[in-house]
Protein backbone atom coordinates (compact mmCIF):
# COMPACT_ATOMS: atom_id res chain seq x y z
CA UNK A 1 0.00 0.00 0.00
CA UNK A 2 1.21 3.17 -0.81
CA UNK A 3 0.75 5.96 1.26
CA UNK A 4 0.41 9.13 0.50
CA UNK A 5 2.68 10.84 3.36
CA UNK A 6 2.07 14.39 4.15
CA UNK A 7 5.04 15.92 5.51
CA UNK A 8 4.59 18.94 8.23
CA UNK A 9 7.27 21.63 10.19
CA UNK A 10 7.08 23.87 12.66
CA UNK A 11 4.22 22.04 14.03
CA UNK A 12 3.04 22.34 17.52
CA UNK A 13 4.39 19.14 18.55
CA UNK A 14 7.94 19.68 17.12
CA UNK A 15 8.06 22.63 19.18
CA UNK A 16 6.82 21.44 22.44
CA UNK A 17 8.37 18.82 21.77
CA UNK A 18 11.91 19.74 21.65
CA UNK A 19 11.66 21.69 24.85
CA UNK A 20 10.17 18.01 26.32
CA UNK A 21 13.91 16.83 25.49
CA UNK A 22 15.68 19.48 27.74
CA UNK A 23 14.07 18.19 30.53
CA UNK A 24 15.91 17.39 33.42
CA UNK A 25 18.71 19.47 32.22
CA UNK A 26 20.78 23.08 32.46
CA UNK A 27 20.53 25.67 29.62
CA UNK A 28 23.47 28.03 30.22
CA UNK A 29 24.29 31.12 28.65
CA UNK A 30 27.34 31.74 27.09
CA UNK A 31 29.57 34.86 24.92
CA UNK A 32 31.91 32.85 23.20
CA UNK A 33 32.38 29.58 21.20
CA UNK A 34 35.18 28.43 23.91
CA UNK A 35 32.66 28.97 26.84
CA UNK A 36 29.60 27.14 24.81
CA UNK A 37 32.27 24.01 24.74
CA UNK A 38 32.87 24.05 28.21
CA UNK A 39 29.06 23.72 28.92
CA UNK A 40 29.13 21.05 26.49
CA UNK A 41 31.80 19.60 28.36
CA UNK A 42 29.87 19.97 31.50
CA UNK A 43 26.64 18.50 30.23
CA UNK A 44 24.50 21.22 29.20
CA UNK A 45 21.57 20.08 27.14
CA UNK A 46 21.36 23.62 25.60
CA UNK A 47 23.37 27.12 25.66
CA UNK A 48 22.11 30.63 25.56
CA UNK A 49 24.05 32.23 22.63
CA UNK A 50 24.93 36.26 24.05
CA UNK A 51 27.39 39.23 23.93
CA UNK A 52 27.04 39.85 27.40
CA UNK A 53 25.81 37.81 30.15
CA UNK A 54 22.84 39.53 32.65
CA UNK A 55 25.15 40.67 35.34
CA UNK A 56 27.15 42.70 32.82
CA UNK A 57 24.07 43.90 31.18
CA UNK A 58 22.72 45.02 34.31
CA UNK A 59 26.33 46.68 34.66
CA UNK A 60 26.39 48.35 31.45
CA UNK A 61 23.35 49.64 31.63
CA UNK A 62 22.28 51.25 28.19
CA UNK A 63 19.50 49.21 25.52
CA UNK A 64 20.75 45.95 25.35
CA UNK A 65 19.67 44.63 22.26
CA UNK A 66 19.60 41.02 20.07
CA UNK A 67 23.94 39.62 19.94
CA UNK A 68 25.44 40.14 16.71
CA UNK A 69 24.57 37.79 14.12
CA UNK A 70 28.98 36.67 13.62
CA UNK A 71 28.74 35.83 17.61
CA UNK A 72 25.78 33.28 17.65
CA UNK A 73 27.22 31.59 14.58
CA UNK A 74 29.97 31.31 16.20
CA UNK A 75 28.40 29.64 19.02
CA UNK A 76 26.11 27.63 16.29
CA UNK A 77 28.93 26.16 14.89
CA UNK A 78 31.07 24.96 17.68
CA UNK A 79 28.29 22.75 19.38
CA UNK A 80 26.12 20.15 18.54
CA UNK A 81 23.77 20.91 21.33
CA UNK A 82 20.75 22.93 20.70
CA UNK A 83 21.35 27.00 20.82
CA UNK A 84 18.96 29.66 21.87
CA UNK A 85 19.55 33.23 21.73
CA UNK A 86 17.35 36.12 22.71
CA UNK A 87 15.29 38.71 21.39
CA UNK A 88 13.92 41.90 22.32
CA UNK A 89 9.88 41.55 24.28
CA UNK A 90 8.01 42.67 21.09
CA UNK A 91 10.84 42.76 18.72
CA UNK A 92 9.46 40.18 16.03
CA UNK A 93 12.20 41.39 13.17
CA UNK A 94 14.91 40.01 15.81
CA UNK A 95 12.94 37.35 15.86
CA UNK A 96 12.94 37.12 12.24
CA UNK A 97 16.85 37.54 11.70
CA UNK A 98 17.15 34.76 14.19
CA UNK A 99 15.03 32.30 12.74
CA UNK A 100 17.00 32.73 9.27
CA UNK A 101 20.41 32.40 11.01
CA UNK A 102 19.08 28.85 12.37
CA UNK A 103 19.03 29.27 15.86
CA UNK A 104 17.05 26.57 17.52
CA UNK A 105 14.81 28.28 20.23
CA UNK A 106 13.88 31.97 20.56
CA UNK A 107 14.40 33.72 23.84
CA UNK A 108 11.50 36.09 23.89
CA UNK A 109 13.63 37.81 27.50
CA UNK A 110 12.85 40.32 29.44
CA UNK A 111 16.74 40.50 30.03
CA UNK A 112 16.93 42.78 26.42
CA UNK A 113 15.50 46.33 26.12
CA UNK A 114 11.86 45.46 25.66
CA UNK A 115 10.65 46.80 21.87
CA UNK A 116 7.06 46.90 22.49
CA UNK A 117 5.25 47.44 26.18
CA UNK A 118 2.38 46.38 24.87
CA UNK A 119 2.42 43.61 22.81
CA UNK A 120 4.51 40.33 22.75
CA UNK A 121 5.53 38.13 19.32
CA UNK A 122 3.06 36.47 17.51
CA UNK A 123 5.23 33.42 18.34
CA UNK A 124 2.54 31.18 16.41
CA UNK A 125 3.63 33.15 13.29
CA UNK A 126 7.62 31.09 13.54
CA UNK A 127 7.86 27.75 12.77
CA UNK A 128 10.89 28.14 15.16
CA UNK A 129 10.11 27.15 18.88
CA UNK A 130 9.83 30.43 21.33
CA UNK A 131 10.23 29.83 25.08
CA UNK A 132 8.99 32.83 27.55
CA UNK A 133 9.45 34.41 31.18
CA UNK A 134 6.55 34.31 33.78
CA UNK A 135 5.69 35.30 37.13
CA UNK A 136 2.59 33.91 37.46
CA UNK A 137 0.76 31.32 36.30
CA UNK A 138 -1.44 34.45 34.06
CA UNK A 139 0.86 35.72 32.66
CA UNK A 140 2.35 32.20 31.66
CA UNK A 141 -0.98 31.23 29.76
CA UNK A 142 -0.69 34.32 28.00
CA UNK A 143 2.51 33.70 26.33
CA UNK A 144 1.55 29.95 25.75
CA UNK A 145 -1.89 31.71 24.05
CA UNK A 146 0.70 33.99 21.98
CA UNK A 147 2.33 30.37 20.46
CA UNK A 148 5.34 30.12 23.38
CA UNK A 149 6.20 26.34 23.24
CA UNK A 150 7.90 26.97 26.66
CA UNK A 151 8.05 29.03 29.97
CA UNK A 152 10.55 29.87 32.12
CA UNK A 153 9.83 31.61 35.46
CA UNK A 154 11.72 34.81 35.12
CA UNK A 155 13.10 35.25 38.64
CA UNK A 156 15.82 38.12 38.45
CA UNK A 157 18.45 37.63 36.03
CA UNK A 158 22.32 38.77 36.69
CA UNK A 159 21.24 38.88 40.66
CA UNK A 160 22.63 35.71 41.66
CA UNK A 161 20.02 35.30 44.27
CA UNK A 162 17.44 32.81 43.79
CA UNK A 163 14.32 34.71 45.90
CA UNK A 164 12.55 35.97 43.10
CA UNK A 165 12.76 32.56 41.02
CA UNK A 166 11.18 30.79 44.27
CA UNK A 167 8.57 33.77 44.28
CA UNK A 168 8.14 32.74 40.53
CA UNK A 169 7.83 29.15 41.05
CA UNK A 170 5.58 28.76 43.68
CA UNK A 171 3.40 31.26 42.14
CA UNK A 172 2.67 29.43 38.70
CA UNK A 173 2.69 25.84 40.96
CA UNK A 174 0.21 27.19 44.01
CA UNK A 175 -1.84 28.76 41.06
CA UNK A 176 -1.88 25.58 38.88
CA UNK A 177 -3.12 23.71 42.58
CA UNK A 178 -5.95 26.20 42.89
CA UNK A 179 -7.06 25.27 39.52
CA UNK A 180 -6.97 21.91 39.85
CA UNK A 181 -8.96 21.91 42.84
CA UNK A 182 -11.68 24.46 41.16
CA UNK A 183 -15.38 23.40 40.22
CA UNK A 184 -15.34 23.37 36.60
CA UNK A 185 -18.42 26.55 36.99
CA UNK A 186 -15.61 28.54 38.37
CA UNK A 187 -13.19 28.52 35.51
CA UNK A 188 -14.60 31.62 33.76
CA UNK A 189 -13.79 33.81 36.83
CA UNK A 190 -10.26 32.94 36.99
CA UNK A 191 -9.75 33.10 33.72
CA UNK A 192 -10.78 36.55 33.73
CA UNK A 193 -8.96 36.90 37.47
CA UNK A 194 -5.67 35.28 36.01
CA UNK A 195 -6.19 37.94 32.49
CA UNK A 196 -5.43 34.18 30.84
CA UNK A 197 -7.42 32.38 28.06
CA UNK A 198 -9.97 30.25 29.16
CA UNK A 199 -9.45 27.41 27.06
CA UNK A 200 -5.79 27.22 28.78
CA UNK A 201 -6.96 27.45 32.06
CA UNK A 202 -9.65 24.53 31.20
CA UNK A 203 -6.54 22.59 30.43
CA UNK A 204 -4.50 23.07 33.82
CA UNK A 205 -7.83 22.12 35.58
CA UNK A 206 -8.05 19.30 34.17
CA UNK A 207 -4.44 18.07 33.90
CA UNK A 208 -3.01 20.20 36.67
CA UNK A 209 -0.27 21.06 34.86
CA UNK A 210 1.14 23.35 32.30
CA UNK A 211 0.73 22.54 28.46
CA UNK A 212 4.46 22.93 28.15
CA UNK A 213 7.69 22.24 29.58
CA UNK A 214 8.73 24.90 32.55
CA UNK A 215 12.20 25.65 33.59
CA UNK A 216 13.55 27.73 36.24
CA UNK A 217 15.66 31.27 35.38
CA UNK A 218 16.88 34.19 36.81
CA UNK A 219 19.00 34.26 40.23
CA UNK A 220 20.70 30.42 40.10
CA UNK A 221 24.01 30.20 41.01
CA UNK A 222 24.69 27.00 42.84
CA UNK A 223 24.09 23.24 42.96
CA UNK A 224 21.37 23.72 45.60
CA UNK A 225 20.01 26.54 44.17
CA UNK A 226 19.28 24.52 41.01
CA UNK A 227 17.92 21.24 42.83
CA UNK A 228 15.85 23.76 45.16
CA UNK A 229 14.30 24.59 41.89
CA UNK A 230 14.13 21.10 40.65
CA UNK A 231 12.37 20.02 43.76
CA UNK A 232 10.05 23.16 43.73
CA UNK A 233 8.97 21.29 40.69
CA UNK A 234 10.02 22.67 37.41
CA UNK A 235 11.27 20.69 34.60
CA UNK A 236 15.38 21.90 34.65
CA UNK A 237 16.86 25.08 34.97
CA UNK A 238 18.51 27.74 33.27
CA UNK A 239 21.69 29.41 34.29
CA UNK A 240 22.89 32.69 33.08
CA UNK A 241 25.74 34.33 35.15
CA UNK A 242 26.08 31.96 37.79
CA UNK A 243 28.88 29.95 35.96
CA UNK A 244 30.93 31.98 33.71
CA UNK A 245 31.21 34.89 36.70
CA UNK A 246 31.71 32.11 39.26
CA UNK A 247 35.95 31.49 39.96
CA UNK A 248 36.07 27.83 38.31
CA UNK A 249 33.42 27.93 35.61
CA UNK A 250 34.23 24.45 34.28
CA UNK A 251 33.60 22.63 37.77
CA UNK A 252 30.79 24.82 38.27
CA UNK A 253 28.90 23.50 35.36
CA UNK A 254 29.58 20.25 35.61
CA UNK A 255 28.34 20.47 39.85
CA UNK A 256 25.48 22.42 38.79
CA UNK A 257 24.15 19.28 35.99
CA UNK A 258 24.77 16.72 38.16
CA UNK A 259 22.82 18.83 41.37
CA UNK A 260 19.91 19.31 38.73
CA UNK A 261 19.91 15.33 37.88
CA UNK A 262 20.19 13.94 41.45
CA UNK A 263 17.85 16.49 42.74
CA UNK A 264 16.19 14.33 45.15
CA UNK A 265 19.59 12.96 46.92
CA UNK A 266 21.37 15.79 49.17
CA UNK A 267 24.41 13.14 49.71
CA UNK A 268 25.59 13.36 45.72
CA UNK A 269 24.59 17.60 45.95
CA UNK A 270 26.66 18.09 49.27
CA UNK A 271 29.37 15.96 47.00
CA UNK A 272 29.45 18.40 44.33
CA UNK A 273 29.05 21.06 46.12
CA UNK A 274 32.92 20.53 47.75
CA UNK A 275 35.31 23.37 47.03
CA UNK A 276 34.05 25.18 43.56
CA UNK A 277 35.43 28.12 44.65
CA UNK A 278 33.57 31.41 44.52
CA UNK A 279 29.81 31.53 43.33
CA UNK A 280 29.26 34.74 41.46
CA UNK A 281 28.59 37.80 43.47
CA UNK A 282 25.22 38.37 44.82
CA UNK A 283 23.00 41.27 44.34
CA UNK A 284 19.84 42.29 47.28
CA UNK A 285 16.65 42.11 45.23
CA UNK A 286 14.67 44.32 48.11
CA UNK A 287 17.02 47.10 48.25
CA UNK A 288 17.02 47.11 44.07
CA UNK A 289 14.81 50.17 42.51
CA UNK A 290 12.39 48.59 40.36
CA UNK A 291 13.89 50.41 37.41
CA UNK A 292 16.58 48.03 38.00
CA UNK A 293 14.20 44.57 37.93
CA UNK A 294 14.24 42.77 34.59
CA UNK A 295 11.18 41.13 36.04
CA UNK A 296 8.73 43.75 35.91
CA UNK A 297 9.43 43.64 32.33
CA UNK A 298 6.39 42.12 29.75
CA UNK A 299 3.08 41.63 31.46
CA UNK B 1 7.92 -14.33 37.94
CA UNK B 2 4.46 -15.64 37.40
CA UNK B 3 2.21 -13.47 38.03
CA UNK B 4 4.42 -10.28 38.44
CA UNK B 5 3.60 -7.44 36.66
CA UNK B 6 5.68 -6.83 33.70
CA UNK B 7 8.00 -4.04 34.84
CA UNK B 8 9.58 -1.92 32.06
CA UNK B 9 12.06 0.58 33.41
CA UNK B 10 12.63 4.25 31.60
CA UNK B 11 16.15 5.58 31.92
CA UNK B 12 16.07 8.43 33.78
CA UNK B 13 18.79 10.96 33.69
CA UNK B 14 17.86 13.14 31.14
CA UNK B 15 14.85 13.50 28.70
CA UNK B 16 11.55 13.06 28.01
CA UNK B 17 11.06 9.44 30.19
CA UNK B 18 7.83 10.37 31.74
CA UNK B 19 6.24 10.60 28.72
CA UNK B 20 7.59 6.91 28.35
CA UNK B 21 6.09 5.98 31.23
CA UNK B 22 2.72 6.93 30.98
CA UNK B 23 2.83 5.45 27.78
CA UNK B 24 3.46 2.17 28.87
CA UNK B 25 1.54 3.09 32.28
CA UNK B 26 -1.43 2.85 29.45
CA UNK B 27 -0.66 -0.36 28.15
CA UNK B 28 -1.01 -2.03 31.79
CA UNK B 29 3.17 -2.01 31.90
CA UNK B 30 4.81 -1.49 35.54
CA UNK B 31 7.29 1.86 34.32
CA UNK B 32 9.76 2.55 37.39
CA UNK B 33 12.43 5.07 36.68
CA UNK B 34 15.89 4.11 36.59
CA UNK B 35 18.30 6.35 37.83
CA UNK B 36 21.11 4.41 39.12
CA UNK B 37 22.71 0.98 37.76
CA UNK B 38 21.90 -1.27 40.51
CA UNK B 39 17.86 -0.17 39.80
CA UNK B 40 18.89 -2.70 35.97
CA UNK B 41 18.28 -5.71 38.16
CA UNK B 42 14.65 -4.77 39.11
CA UNK B 43 13.35 -4.45 35.24
CA UNK B 44 12.56 -6.84 32.36
CA UNK B 45 13.29 -4.69 29.69
CA UNK B 46 14.92 -0.76 29.76
CA UNK B 47 13.77 2.00 27.58
CA UNK B 48 15.99 4.76 26.86
CA UNK B 49 14.16 8.29 25.90
CA UNK B 50 14.49 10.97 23.92
CA UNK B 51 17.04 14.17 25.14
CA UNK B 52 20.33 15.32 24.40
CA UNK B 53 22.67 12.53 23.54
CA UNK B 54 25.76 14.60 24.55
CA UNK B 55 24.40 14.87 28.30
CA UNK B 56 22.90 11.36 28.30
CA UNK B 57 26.13 9.51 26.93
CA UNK B 58 28.02 11.66 29.47
CA UNK B 59 25.77 10.84 32.73
CA UNK B 60 25.90 7.31 31.36
CA UNK B 61 29.92 7.14 32.27
CA UNK B 62 29.23 9.88 35.08
CA UNK B 63 27.02 7.29 37.05
CA UNK B 64 28.78 3.72 35.88
CA UNK B 65 25.67 2.80 33.59
CA UNK B 66 28.21 1.87 30.58
CA UNK B 67 29.63 -1.39 32.09
CA UNK B 68 26.41 -2.73 33.80
CA UNK B 69 23.84 -1.79 30.69
CA UNK B 70 26.45 -3.60 28.54
CA UNK B 71 26.54 -6.52 30.45
CA UNK B 72 22.92 -6.70 30.54
CA UNK B 73 22.11 -6.34 26.86
CA UNK B 74 24.46 -9.16 26.54
CA UNK B 75 22.78 -11.14 29.39
CA UNK B 76 19.63 -10.82 26.88
CA UNK B 77 17.49 -7.49 28.38
CA UNK B 78 15.41 -5.67 25.98
CA UNK B 79 15.85 -2.55 25.56
CA UNK B 80 14.56 0.55 23.28
CA UNK B 81 16.23 3.65 22.54
CA UNK B 82 14.11 6.90 20.95
CA UNK B 83 16.04 9.43 19.10
CA UNK B 84 18.81 10.25 21.85
CA UNK B 85 18.29 6.64 23.01
CA UNK B 86 19.03 5.40 19.14
CA UNK B 87 22.82 7.03 19.40
CA UNK B 88 23.43 6.08 22.60
CA UNK B 89 22.95 2.71 21.02
CA UNK B 90 24.57 2.87 18.06
CA UNK B 91 28.01 1.14 17.44
CA UNK B 92 29.37 4.50 15.49
CA UNK B 93 28.73 8.19 14.74
CA UNK B 94 29.77 10.29 12.48
CA UNK B 95 30.43 12.58 14.48
CA UNK B 96 33.32 13.33 16.63
CA UNK B 97 31.18 12.48 20.15
CA UNK B 98 29.51 11.14 22.15
CA UNK B 99 30.90 7.84 21.86
CA UNK B 100 28.10 6.11 22.12
CA UNK B 101 27.63 2.28 23.84
CA UNK B 102 28.47 0.10 20.87
CA UNK B 103 24.91 -2.09 21.68
CA UNK B 104 23.38 -2.37 17.99
CA UNK B 105 25.12 -2.81 14.75
CA UNK B 106 23.88 0.46 13.27
CA UNK B 107 26.23 3.97 12.26
CA UNK B 108 24.16 6.73 13.24
CA UNK B 109 24.23 10.53 11.83
CA UNK B 110 22.99 12.81 14.58
CA UNK B 111 20.86 15.97 13.56
CA UNK B 112 20.67 14.24 10.48
CA UNK B 113 17.89 16.66 8.94
CA UNK B 114 19.44 20.14 9.78
CA UNK B 115 18.52 22.58 12.45
CA UNK B 116 14.88 22.58 14.44
CA UNK B 117 13.30 24.92 11.99
CA UNK B 118 13.66 21.15 9.46
CA UNK B 119 12.00 18.63 12.56
CA UNK B 120 9.04 17.54 11.08
CA UNK B 121 6.36 14.64 11.36
CA UNK B 122 5.73 12.34 8.58
CA UNK B 123 2.99 9.44 8.21
CA UNK B 124 5.29 5.88 8.47
CA UNK B 125 4.78 2.16 7.91
CA UNK B 126 6.06 0.15 10.64
CA UNK B 127 6.57 -3.57 10.02
CA UNK B 128 4.76 -5.66 13.27
CA UNK B 129 2.32 -2.74 13.77
CA UNK B 130 -1.16 -2.90 11.52
CA UNK B 131 -1.44 -1.12 8.39
CA UNK B 132 -2.54 2.10 9.81
CA UNK B 133 0.32 4.97 9.21
CA UNK B 134 2.26 6.36 12.12
CA UNK B 135 2.68 9.53 13.08
CA UNK B 136 6.10 10.17 13.23
CA UNK B 137 7.58 12.60 15.16
CA UNK B 138 11.28 13.87 14.37
CA UNK B 139 13.31 16.51 16.78
CA UNK B 140 16.52 17.51 15.18
CA UNK B 141 16.51 13.22 14.53
CA UNK B 142 19.25 10.38 13.87
CA UNK B 143 19.21 8.34 10.96
CA UNK B 144 20.57 4.93 10.65
CA UNK B 145 23.50 5.38 7.85
CA UNK B 146 24.65 1.23 8.05
CA UNK B 147 23.02 -1.53 9.37
CA UNK B 148 24.67 -5.12 10.14
CA UNK B 149 23.24 -8.17 8.49
CA UNK B 150 21.48 -9.45 11.64
CA UNK B 151 19.51 -5.62 11.98
CA UNK B 152 16.25 -5.41 10.46
CA UNK B 153 14.98 -1.61 9.09
CA UNK B 154 11.25 -2.03 10.45
CA UNK B 155 10.48 1.66 9.16
CA UNK B 156 11.44 3.72 6.21
CA UNK B 157 11.46 7.42 5.40
CA UNK B 158 10.26 8.32 1.64
CA UNK B 159 13.92 8.29 1.05
CA UNK B 160 14.60 4.84 1.89
CA UNK B 161 16.60 5.60 4.51
CA UNK B 162 15.78 3.38 7.66
CA UNK B 163 14.58 4.97 10.98
CA UNK B 164 12.90 2.37 12.91
CA UNK B 165 15.76 -1.27 13.40
CA UNK B 166 15.37 -4.47 15.28
CA UNK B 167 18.41 -6.23 15.92
CA UNK B 168 17.16 -9.38 18.17
CA UNK B 169 15.99 -7.96 21.54
CA UNK B 170 16.63 -4.55 20.76
CA UNK B 171 14.86 -1.78 19.22
CA UNK B 172 15.83 1.56 18.03
CA UNK B 173 13.58 4.46 16.64
CA UNK B 174 14.61 7.80 15.20
CA UNK B 175 11.28 9.30 16.00
CA UNK B 176 9.10 9.99 19.59
CA UNK B 177 6.93 7.55 19.70
CA UNK B 178 5.81 8.90 23.29
CA UNK B 179 5.11 12.24 22.25
CA UNK B 180 1.88 10.58 20.22
CA UNK B 181 -1.29 9.15 21.95
CA UNK B 182 -0.56 6.52 19.26
CA UNK B 183 0.89 3.29 21.84
CA UNK B 184 1.18 0.80 19.23
CA UNK B 185 5.31 1.11 19.48
CA UNK B 186 5.10 0.97 23.29
CA UNK B 187 2.60 -2.17 22.29
CA UNK B 188 5.62 -3.59 19.80
CA UNK B 189 8.09 -3.46 22.40
CA UNK B 190 6.31 -4.90 25.54
CA UNK B 191 5.65 -7.52 23.39
CA UNK B 192 9.37 -8.22 22.57
CA UNK B 193 9.62 -7.67 26.64
CA UNK B 194 7.23 -10.14 27.19
CA UNK B 195 8.74 -12.87 25.00
CA UNK B 196 12.00 -12.52 26.12
CA UNK B 197 10.39 -13.60 29.46
CA UNK B 198 9.16 -16.67 28.09
CA UNK B 199 10.66 -19.93 28.70
CA UNK B 200 12.55 -21.49 26.41
CA UNK B 201 10.60 -24.69 24.58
Amino acid sequence: MATDTIVETGTWQVKTGLAKMLKGGVIMDVVTAEQARIAEDAGAVAVMALERVPSDIRKDGGVARMSDPTKIVEIIDAVTIPVMAKCRIGHFVEAQVLEALGIDYIDESEVLTPADENNHVDKNAFKVPFVCGCRDLGEALRRIGEGAAMIRTKGEAGTGNIVEAVRHARSVIGEMKRIRGMDSDELMAAARDLKAPYDLVKEVHETGALPVVNFAAGGIATPADAALMMQLGVDGVFVGSGIFKSSNPGRMAEAIVKATTHYNAPEIIADVSRGLGDAMPGLDVRTMPEEEQLAVRGW
Amino acid sequence: MAGRTLTIGALAIQGDFLEHRLALERLGVHAPEVRLPAELDDVDGLIIPGGESTTIVQLIDIYGFRAALTEKVRAGLPVWGTCAGMIVMADSLTDRRPEPLHLMDIDVSRNAFGRQIDSFEEDLEIDGLDEAPFRGVFIRAPVVNRAGELVKAIARLRDGRPVAVRQGRMLATAFHPELTDDDRVHGLFKSMVEESLRPLP
